[in-house]
This record gives structure tokens, sequence and C-alpha cells, in this order.
């Protein structure tokens, strides 16, 4: 009964499986919605997270040891490094059409097939048993919940031997073979199958925070509650709480996650731009911080109902709602232990199968007579065939693995054992891709002597079993070390310095091919070639256009081919004519067109057997690379050019914008102007028509519109003269003419000259001049204009019934100080800066000041201006109006404007 | 019959001057005011007939003093003649709105300016 709605859940989570990768498949939108969204990315970087996560660590917790924590503190640090390593790697893909970690190896080092295979060989070896650890993660969670309570449905199956992860293997197969392989010649990314993953990520982590509450809140009421239950002093890093061992876990893990085949794949090859990344390597982080958030709790709590019994510690998620008699928690926790396993499963056996068939199947046989003939024009097939045959393969051989071997060890086991073989990888990648000098014969070097350590430490004892196991490790690990508990650390430290040394030593006694130097040059400093791989790599030989388009047709179909290829010939300017030798850009295109879909070993076989491939000479990689070097140091040229002529058209646009302003002022002043000489105009013009029209004008009023039609001509003469003026000294036609001169002499000219007035306006006129001053250069008709101009407004302003006038002059800080002070009503507030202006009533307000063209004090700010002194006024406390200017000592310079 | 009355109001003595006497000879009794308060001032004690209205002046515009006219019942009647140098459309249409009979330009001519008086007069 349990067992056949277990059974029933799982086939359902499957079919969700399947719609949701069948649904994102189908449309166009949701595709591109996955495409770049770096939270479906950061979230397919959890597929990191396998069923070892799920049970594994709540099972290596319950020894109070914290030592689970290192699988995840190691990715943890590593995280940010993504954006230096990741980065690099997606560039260097994206460039050379790579999709496989065995091609990106086999790419950098001289393009060899036989590292290629080798490296497929090694990380089927190492991974395989990971897949079939998965497939032992979920039997073992299925028997727990099926058997719980009634030992004899303990092997649950159909017809006694097809076991339900058989069923499962299967439908996981049937979900890559519909996923991954259906359309290959498209460059699509297998976007429903990253939904799906991103999906299951979501569910595994739901269902652990679900389960962690479940634990902490519900059955227990409290999580101090639950640490209580640890025993004092027990919680320690690792069992033999060793320093160094918690450390090694620590490196052996980040490595891992860079390395492992499932990541690669999900950050490398499915990563549609390198900006995913930003947000990834801070948000994968959280995730794994979440997911661990209630290992201990519940291990704990498992520690507390299980310690006498015989329940399996990986089980105790599972053991604990069944103990409690919730069966539907327990189906809840089988889900998400399905869904860590099977994401799992799915993303890893991609990546392998995919290598097995791009670097072993097809290489062996895309060139044999009897495929040809075969597939005659449907050879986008055999790609498609082979696949499929290596997801069976690996599908199969994981699950006989599990038959076989698995079912003896502890989930966390297999996996260090996995981890340790994929990190022979990292020497050679890392040196691939941070050292030009690294080479094949170093890379075989390195790659078979850390796997030949890992295999006789690590496998041998597992594949043995039993107690023939125990004994040799102990043998081998005392003769390398005194330390029997850390065996997974001290064949890690082992083989990677083995590995590494022999990398770097090989590779420095033996000399690069021109092939991989270059090769070499564009994975170290791809960020310099990227926009322009195809031209930087070097291909020598003779090739013929008809042949290269039918070998492209022949797997991309001839409208395809057809259209990759103008698209490209159009892109850069290549010419192509069917009897000429083909331009090798266009040989070395199609070799990534091919490679992307068939892998890089296949591409590179069927590329030579259509064409004729010359030596390489050193001259050329270096020719060829200098250009490439020559053609960016152009566009950066280019580029800072642009920029500058982009900064002077800003600069432009600033002055035009300043100019334009400009005749805006400009355009007011003249509005201005010609609005002041409209009012005398007005006068003169209706006197002068009363003046014609009547003739029998008595004398005296005819005197007096004589008079003030004279008065107002004046008023315009002056206008205009000051309009000139003022134009003058803005456009530095006005020069200073300057000379020596006794300010105070000045002063007693001008007061002499406004004599006249004074007297007929009754004003008297107070002196108090400072006899110490200096004498002054200055211009002396321009001051002299300042001080009558001052002094008329003064006696227009002061009080008109008993006019005050005072004059006085003292010296401060090398300046003389000139004031000019009346008793009239003083400068109404707020209108001390614009008086200043010129014709400071504009139009604007509808209103004017009262008397004066507005002109006068504009031009004598200015005047002071260009002898670099200033001019203010000031409300007098007593008095009224105080205007001051200074004016320095000495004229620094005698300019003008 | 006595004489009519009219307002003529402006900051300029010498505009003033020639309104004054082309009034007094065409038989009106001219008032001057020097700006919008004396004007409504003025034109409350008199209630001339027409006002001859300045528009840029120190203090209160003439808008504002037509305005003022228009809205007090005693002297909504009079007629109003806004003269003025801005001869902007928007100056124009401004006076206008705020409800004067006419809008003359300056420089002005004396005939012309006659004619539109005794037409509003009429």
């Amino acid at each position: 009964m349990v067992g056949s709605s277990i059974f029933l859940t799982l086939i359902l989570y499957l079919v969700l499986l399947f719609g949701i990768a069948y649904r994102i498949d189908l449309s166009k939108k949701w595709r591109k919605r996955i495409a770049g969204n770096p939270t479906v990315y950061a979230l397919t970087l959890a597929v990191y997270c396998s069923a070892w996560t799920f049970f594994g660590s709540v099972g290596a917790a319950s020894t109070y040891s914290i030592e689970f924590l290192t699988i995840y503190i190691g990715p943890l640090i590593v995280a940010p490094l993504m954006w230096i390593i990741y980065r690099k790697f997606i560039r260097i893909s994206k460039a050379q059409g790579i999709t496989s970690m065995s091609d990106f190896i086999s790419s950098r080092y001289n393009k060899s097939i036989a590292l290629n295979r080798l490296v497929t060989v090694l990380l089927g070896v190492g991974i395989i048993p990971y897949i079939a650890l998965q497939i032992t993660g979920i039997e073992r969670g299925l028997e727990t919940v099926i058997s719980w309570g009634d030992k004899s449905q303990a092997n649950f199956s159909f017809f006694g031997f097809i076991d339900m992860a058989f069923v499962v293997t299967v439908g996981l197969g049937l979900f890559l073979i519909a996923f991954t392989t259906r359309k290959l010649q498209d460059k699509s990314q297998n976007h429903g199958m990253m939904g799906a993953i991103a999906f299951e990520s979501i569910v595994k982590l739901v269902v652990f925070i679900v389960f962690g509450i479940y634990v902490c809140y519900y059955i227990f009421d409290d999580q101090s509650q639950v640490y209580a239950l640890i025993p004092d002093g027990e919680l320690k890093l690792n069992t033999s709480n060793n320093f160094s061992q918690w450390f090694g876990m620590i490196i052996l893990s980040g490595l891992a996650f860079l390395f492992l085949p499932r990541q690669f794949e999900v950050g490398v090859f499915a990563a549609s731009n390198e900006t995913q990344l930003k947000k990834a390597i801070w948000m994968f982080p959280i995730y794994l911080i979440l997911i661990n958030l209630f290992v201990v709790p519940i291990a704990v709590a498992g520690n507390h109902f299980f310690s006498e019994t015989d329940v399996d510690k990986d089980t105790y998620m599972l053991a604990l709602p069944l103990l409690n008699g919730h069966k539907w928690m327990a189906i809840f926790v089988l889900l998400g232990g399905f869904s860590a396993a099977s994401g799992m499963i799915i993303v890893a056996t991609h990546a392998i199968s995919k290598m097995v068939a791009n670097s072993i199947l097809l290489p062996s046989f895309i060139d044999r007579p009897f495929f040809i003939n075969r597939f005659k024009g449907k050879d986008h097939k055999i790609p498609v065939l082979f696949r499929r045959i290596s997801i069976l393969i690996v599908l199969l051989l994981a699950y006989f693995y599990y038959k076989l071997v698995a079912v003896e060890y502890s989930l966390i086991s297999i996996g260090l054992v996995s981890f340790i073989a994929v990190s022979q990888f990292a020497p050679a990648i890392l040196g691939g891709i941070f050292w030009k000098h690294g080479n094949v014969k170093g890379a075989f070097a390195g790659i078979v002597s850390g796997f030949v350590i890992w295999f006789l430490f690590l496998v041998i004892p597992t594949l043995f079993g039993g107690t023939v196991n125990k004994n040799y490790i102990m043998l081998v690990t005392e003769s390398i070390e005194n330390n029997h508990g850390a065996i997974i650390t001290t064949v890690f430290f082992w083989s990677m310095f083995v590995n590494a040394s022999l990398y770097v030593f090989v590779s420095l006694i033996s000399k690069q091919s021109n092939l991989e130097r270059n090769q070499a040059e564009l994975f170290v400093n791809i960020y310099n070639y990227s926009e322009s791989v195809e031209s930087s790599v070097v291909w020598k030989g003779k090739a013929f256009f008809p042949d290269v388009q039918s070998l492209l047709s022949r797997f991309l179909g001839e409208q395809r081919a057809n259209y990759e290829l103008r698209t490209f010939t159009e892109k850069n300017n290549i010419q192509l004519d069917e009897k000429e030798e083909l331009d090798s850009r266009v040989v070395r295109h199609v070799e990534k067109l091919l490679s992307n879909m068939i892998g890089s070993s296949s591409a590179r076989i069927l590329v030579a057997s259509v064409t004729k491939e010359d030596q390489i000479s050193m001259e050329d990689v270096v020719d060829i690379l200098e250009e490439s070097q020559k053609l960016m140091v152009l566009n950066k040229e280019l580029n800072q050019t642009s920029q500058e002529l982009k900064r002077l058209s800003d600069a432009l646009k600033l002055t035009n914008q300043k100019l334009k302003k400009n005749d805006l002022l400009k355009d007011e002043f003249l509005y201005t102007v010609t609005h002041e000489l409209r009012t005398p105009l007005t006068s003169i013009k209706a006197l002068s028509e009363l003046l014609t029209d009547d003739e029998r004008m008595p004398e005296e009023i005819r005197k007096e519109f004589l008079q003030t039609i004279l008065k107002e001509t004046n008023r315009m003469t002056r206008l205009i003269s000051q309009v000139l003026d003022l134009e003058n000294f803005e456009s530095g036609k006005h020069q200073l003419r300057i000379s020596h001169a006794d300010i105070n002499e000045l002063i007693v000219y001008c007061t002499n000259t406004m004599d006249e007035t004074f007297k007929k306006k009754n004003i008297s006129l107070h002196i108090a001049l400072d006899d110490t001053l200096p004498v002054m250069e200055l211009d002396y008709d321009r001051i002299t204009q300042v001080v009558i101009n001052l002094l008329t407004n003064a006696s227009n302003h002061c009080n008109t019934t008993k006019g005050e006038i005072w004059v006085g002059t003292r010296k401060s800080n090398n300046t003389v100080i000139v004031e000019i002070t009346d008793n009239g009503e003083g400068v109404e507030r707020g209108m001390e800066q614009v008086i200043f202006e010129k014709f400071f009533q504009a139009d604007n307000k509808g209103t004017k000041k009262s008397k004066g063209s507005g002109l006068g004090l504009a031009i004598s700010k200015k005047i002071i201006q260009l002898h670099e002194g200033k001019i203010w006024v000031e409300k007098d406390e007593t008095f009224g109006a105080k205007f001051i200017f200074t004016l320095p000592f000495e004229q620094n310079k005698f300019i003008v404007a | 019959m006595s004489e009519k009355k009219i307002l003529i109001v402006d900051d300029e003595p010498s505009i003033v001057l020639s309104l004054d006497y082309l009034m007094r000879k065409n038989g009106f009794q001219p008032f001057i005011a020097r700006n919008g308060e004396e004007a409504l001032e003025i034109a409350k004690n008199e209630i001339p007939a027409l006002v001859i209205l300045d528009i840029m002046m120190p203090g209160m515009d003439g808008y504002e003093v037509c305005e003022k006219l228009k809205s007090n019942p005693l002297t909504n009647s009079i007629k109003i003649i806004f003269l003025s140098a801005k001869s902007g459309k928007e100056a124009i249409e401004k006076g206008m709105s705020v409800g004067a009979d006419k809008y003359l330009t300056k420089p002005f001519n004396t005939k012309q300016i006659m004619q539109e008086v005794m037409n509003l007069l009429q």
C-alpha cells in the first residue's frame, strides 16, 4: 500500500519534471527567460547538493563531528573565484565551440585526441560510482519508508527483478534522451533541462528547511531543546579533531566544486553570458548556508531516538517522521531526496555521456564507410544516435555499479572518492588557462600519475571490499604518514602533489608544438582574442569551398550550413570563390561549428578529411598572434578616438548652450533698449504734432514744449551713448588708459563739476578725504565718470527739501575706499545687487525705476571691475544709500575687458 | 453741460504734458496721476468718463489699476484706454482681458488718440 503510493508520487514528480522541461523547450518566451536569468543559473549551480547532501550530511553529523560542513565551506570560499576562473572558462568555451570538459582540456593541449579519450575514461571511472551513489540514496530511502515496521516488504520490486531504482534510472534516462539529444545542431543549451534542474534545487531546499522546522518545532518544542541533547564537549571538527585534515577537506571540496563535470556543465556550458556569474557568486553561497541550517539539529534528534537501534544514520531524516507516525512527512522528505539525487544524476549523466559520445564513440566511427553509407543524407542523426547510446551506457554502468558494489558503503565515502578523482584535472585545467608553458606531455604525466595514486589507494580497497582492504589501506597509509584516520586527505594531498609536480616538471623539460603554443596563447590571454579567435588561430593548408560546405551540410542540413557560411563570410569580408583556395578562417569556423555539435575530436577528424593540412611553422604562429594583437591595439585606439570625439562634441554642445543663453540675454537687452528709447520718442512725436497742428498756441506753452523736446532728445542721446559705452566695455573695444593719479584730486574735480547742480537743488556737500593716500594707477576719465555718476544719483535721490551728500576716501589693505552717501530713502531691500544690472527694471516685472536710464550703475560696475576693484551699496543706518567702491593701489595688469 | 473728465495716468512728465494739452484743447477736463495708487484715488473721487492708462509704472502696474477699476461698481463704467510702449501681442491680449476698451501703443498719433477718445465717449 505504502509502496504503490510512493511509487505514484515519484512517477508524478517525474512527469512534472518532464512537463517543466517540455514547457520551456516549447516556448521561445520561456527559453529566453531561463537563458539569461542569473537566479536560474545560481539554482542550477546548486546541483552540487546531491543525495549525499540530503541524507549523507545528517549521517555524518550524527557522530557529532561537523566535518560534513567542509564539503560546503570549500565551495563557499571558492565561489568568488568563479568570477576569475569560470568567466575565463565561459569565454574560452564560447570562442572555441567547446561543449565538454574533455574537449576543454584536449583543446588546450595540442588538440590531442588521445588526451581527450583519457580524460573521458577517467572522468567516467571517477563519476559513474558517484552516480551509482545517488541511485543508492534513492533506493535506501525507499527501502526505509516501505519496510518500516514490516521487514517482509524490504525488497520492493516488480516481477522479482525490476526494482524501483531501475524504474527511476530508466525514467531519468528517458528524460535525458528527450531533452538533451533532440536538437543537437542547435546551439541551444538545453534550457528545458536547466529549468527542471533549477526547479529541483528549489524543491530540495524547501523540503530540507520544512523538515528542519518540523523537527525543531514540531517533534521538539524549540531548537534549543534539540541542542541541549548534544553531550558536553562532544561536538568536534572531525573524529580525530585534526585541523589539517579539516583544512584538506575544504580544499578538496573547493576544487571538486570547480571541476566536477556537472558543475562544469551548468556553470560553463549552460551559461548564456558571463554577467550571470556576478549574481550567482553571492546567491549560491546563500543557498549552501540555508540547506545546512538544520543538519545538526536533525542529526542530534536522530541520535536521541535511534542511538540504541539499528537504524542507518543516513536515513534519520526518514526514520524520524516514521517513528512519530507522520508518513506524509516521510514521503515529502523522500521527494526532496529524490529531487537531489535525480538532479545530480541528470546533469552528471548528461556531461559524461556527451564526452563518451563525442570523444570516444563518434571519432571512432564517424569516418567509417559503413556509417557514411548507412546515414547518407541523414548525417545529423549520427551524433544523436551516439548520444543516446552513451546515455544508456553511462546509466547502465551506474546501475550495475550500484547493484554490485555501492550498497556496501556509506553515502559520503563514495562521494569523496569521486571528489579526489575530479581534482586530478585541476592542475592541467588551471595550468592551461593561467600558464602558457603547460603542455600536453605534462598534462598526461600529471593526470595519469594522480589517477594511479587514486586508484591504488582508494579504488582497489573499495572494489575488493571486505577484510583485505582494511589491512591494505593501513599498510599504505602507514608508510606515507602515521595517520590512520585521514585516508581521504592523505591520498588527496599526495595525489595532488605528485600530479601537479609532474605536470610542471614534464611541461618544463619538453617542448610545445606550434599548434599548442597557439592554443596556449588563446587560452591564457583569451580576453585579448575573444573577439577575433577565428583569425587568431593558425591553420595552414589547402581547402576548397565545396568540400567544406558539403561537410557542414551533412550535419547542419544544407540550409543552415549555407546560412552559417554566408553570415560568417559577410561579417569578415571574405570572398567565396569555388575554384580558389578557401580562407583559413572559414575552415576554422567550420571546425568550431562542428565541434559545438559533435565534439572537438570528431570535428578535427572530419575537417582533416576534406582538407590538406600543412605543418605550421613558428613564424606563422608569431605572425598571426601579432596581427591579432595589432588589431586589438588599433581597436583600442579607435575607441579612444571616438571617446575623445564624444568629449569634444560635449564641449561643443556646452559652448553652444552658453552662446544661446548669451544670445537670449542680448535679445533681452536689445528689447529693453528699444523700449527705453520709445519713451522720449513718444513725447517728442506727440509734442511736435501738437506744435505743428496748433498755430495759435500760447507762446509760453510753445516754449515749454520746445524745451521738453530738447530735454527728451538729450535723454535719447545719452542713452544711446551709454549703450554704446557698455557694449564697448563688454566687447573689449574700450581699453583703460592707465596713468598715475591722485584720487583725492579726482574727487575734488568731480564735486566742482557738480557744484552748480548741488546749489540748484539746495544740497549741502561734506567732503572728508584721507591725505595719506598714495598715488594710484587708474584711468582718470573712467573713474571720473563713475564718481560723477554716483554723485548724480545721490543728488537725484537725496532728501528733496534738505539734501545732504557725504563724500569720503580712506585706505585699507592696499586698497582705496571711496564712499558716497546721501540722505534719501536708500535702496529698497533686496535690490542691492539688481541695481547694478543693465535696465534692472527689466520688462518682465512691468514696472520701472523712477529715474535715469538704468545703465549708469552697470557702466560704473564694469569700469570698477576693470580696475580690479569692487562696487556695492549699503543702507546707511542714519542716512540713505551709501555707495562704496574700492580700488587697489596698483594695477596688476594693464588689461581691459 | 460741464466738461467731461479724463484721467491721464503716466509716470513720464513729458508724455503727461502733451496729453494734458491735447485734452484741454479738445474741451475735456484732464486729471493727472503719476502712479497706480494716485490713479485709483482720483478715479474714485472724480469718476472721470475715461482713463488713459500707462502700463509700466513704479509700484502698481496698469493692468492692476484697470482690474481694480473694473471690479469696483463705482468705477466699472469708466472707459479705459491703455497707452503703452509694450506692443507685443501678449501684452495687448492681456490688456484687453483685464477689461480695457482700447489698447494703443507708444509712440502715438495725437489725432488718432483723440479720435478713439471721441468714439468711446459718444
